[in-house]
């Protein structure tokens, strides 16, 4: 097998807050393929924030070893990560458009492709004639559409994402799981999706990496072997339900 | 077109109740036998201004430049501070304590010193008009430039954004709907600034006439200074309110 796109080994992670230590990540070892969509979940305040954060390189990390890219997959960190949070984080100033831009402004990127970039990622999100737009103007489920045409705007290899669909209601989420895994499978990036929600977990993910809480430590990593694409009637599956029992148990739960 | 057929309904309504307001006087007046030095009506205030000894056109120019002048230079001043504040942590810390300190004096208090300093005439006024608008105008500047999203920052810092575009694409835009809320409170008070620089010391301005006729008991006068006083303040106000309508996206507004 070749070299895994992101390899960790035994990554750790200590806050230091007013001499006070408070480890965060014990013990993170995991690999992810190119291509993957692996999905992170484990209760809130176990270290998944930290843990995407030291993967975007913002922040640093204690001990172990973090690698990204490969020979045949080169990654350049200033470049090829796209980021989504559990907020749109929209600029209320800017139109649809030009906040799909931001990253490619900021990387100096050819305006004028960009801008054609950005209107056919709109289109790929489902917001195409929302363009011109003021976020305002849009539910928040559209907002979060946006928010990911803006990772994926200077074209980047790797796209973290935070509890993106966290703050919508119900059926929103489950709306925006399908359009997801849509998303995932016409640009074939790398994505790392990190939820508190188990079902969405298992729904969305070729892989699952579980962490249990304080200091994050890994309790699991499995292959979600489901056929893609995925159906919401494969909620009801015996197989499915194998996978979030699975889960329940590590975290205690049953 | 149903916008545009609101917006001229409601300046109608507007015109109309302040004819409404000159009616009101005009009857008190006439109906209730006013003494003239008591509350002139609207058609004896009118003629105020044809006396050519009250020099209006010179006065009234006088105190325009006293209130822009300083209005001006309370915005440029207030603006850069602040802007320093974000730039220079350590700048801000040692004097943001000494301008929360100088904004609780009452700057009324200062005329007697101002015109120590500034000798007679414009000067100390437009210094008055700007002493009492600039601390208006650096709080809510600084406070808008501080408002950035912690994940909105990672976003910058994830496509490895300098510090400069931080400034120039987030925090700027972003804290321009604080900056207008300051600036149209010191608009407000940069009018009463400069009229009590004319009453504590000058020989030019509307607030110097007031004084003037005062004497003579010429209450029609001191009405018409009064609302000449108003309708620069308004117009100020409403060139501020114009550049906020150009520049601020209509939901950033607050
Ligand atoms: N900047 C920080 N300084 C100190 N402690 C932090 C910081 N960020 C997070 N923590 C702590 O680290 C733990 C893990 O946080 P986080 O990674 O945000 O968890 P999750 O995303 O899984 O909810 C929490 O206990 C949190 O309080
Ligand atoms: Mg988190």
């Amino acid at each position: 097998m070749s070299e895994p796109f992101i390899r960790l080994v035994g990554v750790q992670k200590v806050y230091r807050v007013r001499g006070a230590e408070f480890p965060a990540v014990s013990e993170a070892t995991f690999d992810i393929e190119q291509g993957e969509l692996v999905s992170l979940v484990g209760p809130s305040g176990c270290g998944k924030t930290t843990l995407l954060k030291i993967i975007a390189g913002l922040h640093s990390y204690d001990a172990g070893e973090l690698r990204i890219g490969t020979q045949t997959q080169p990654f350049d960190p200033s470049r090829d990560i796209g980021m989504v949070f559990q907020q749109p984080l929209l600029l209320k100033w800017r139109r649809i458009v030009d906040n799909v831009l931001l990253p490619a402004e900021i990387l100096g990127l050819p305006l004028a492709e960009s801008r054609e970039r950005a209107r056919d990622l709109l289109r790929l999100v489902g917001l195409s004639g929302s363009e011109e737009k003021y976020p305002y103007e849009l539910s928040g489920g559209m907002q979060q559409r946006a928010a990911i045409a803006r990772a994926l705007v200077h074209d980047p290899k790797l796209i973290l994402m935070d509890e993106p669909f966290g703050a919508l209601d119900a059926l929103t989420r489950e709306k925006m799981n399908l359009e997801l895994l849509r998303i995932w499978q016409e640009s074939g990036k790398t994505i790392l999706f990190i939820t508190h929600g188990i079902t969405e977990a298992v729904f969305l993910g070729t892989r699952v990496i579980v962490l249990t809480a304080g200091p994050a430590r890994m309790a699991d990593n499995f292959r979600v072997n489901l056929p893609h694409p995925r159906t919401l009637d494969m909620k009801t599956h015996e197989a499915f339900g194998e996978y979030t029992r699975r889960i329940y148990n590590l975290l205690g739960m049953n | 077109m149903d916008i545009y057929r609101n917006s001229i309904q409601r300046y109608s309504i507007a015109v109309f109740s302040h004819l409404m307001l000159i009616v009101a006087w005009h009857l008190f007046v006439t109906l209730g036998n006013v003494p003239k030095f008591v509350m002139p009506s609207p058609y004896a205030t009118l003629q105020a201004l044809l006396e050519p000894n009250y020099r209006w056109p010179e006065n009234i120019m006088v105190t325009t430049i006293e209130i822009f002048g300083g209005y001006f230079l309370a915005v440029i001043g207030g603006i850069g501070l602040a802007l320093l504040f974000s730039w220079f942590r350590i700048f801000e810390m040692i004097t943001m304590p000494l301008l929360v300190s100088l904004n609780m004096v009452p700057k009324v208090a200062l005329g007697p010193l101002i015109l120590v300093w500034f000798s007679y005439g414009i000067g100390p006024n437009i210094a008055m008009a700007f002493a009492i608008s600039f601390f208006p105008i650096v709080l809510t500047t600084a406070r808008g430039l501080q408002e950035v999203e912690p994940d909105l920052l990672d976003l910058v810092r994830s496509v490895r954004g300098s510090r400069w575009q931080l400034f120039a694409k987030i925090q700027l835009p972003g804290a321009l709907p604080y900056i207008f809320s300051g600036m149209k409170v010191a608009a407000i008070l940069a009018v009463a600034g400069a009229i009590v620089g004319e009453f504590l010391g000058s020989s030019r301005g509307l607030g110097y006439l007031m004084l003037q006729v005062q004497v003579t008991l010429d209450t029609a006068a001191m009405f018409m200074a009064v609302i000449l006083i108003t309708l620069i303040g308004m117009v100020l106000y409403g060139i501020v309110l114009g550049l906020e309508r150009l520049l601020v996206v209509r939901d950033a507004r607050i």
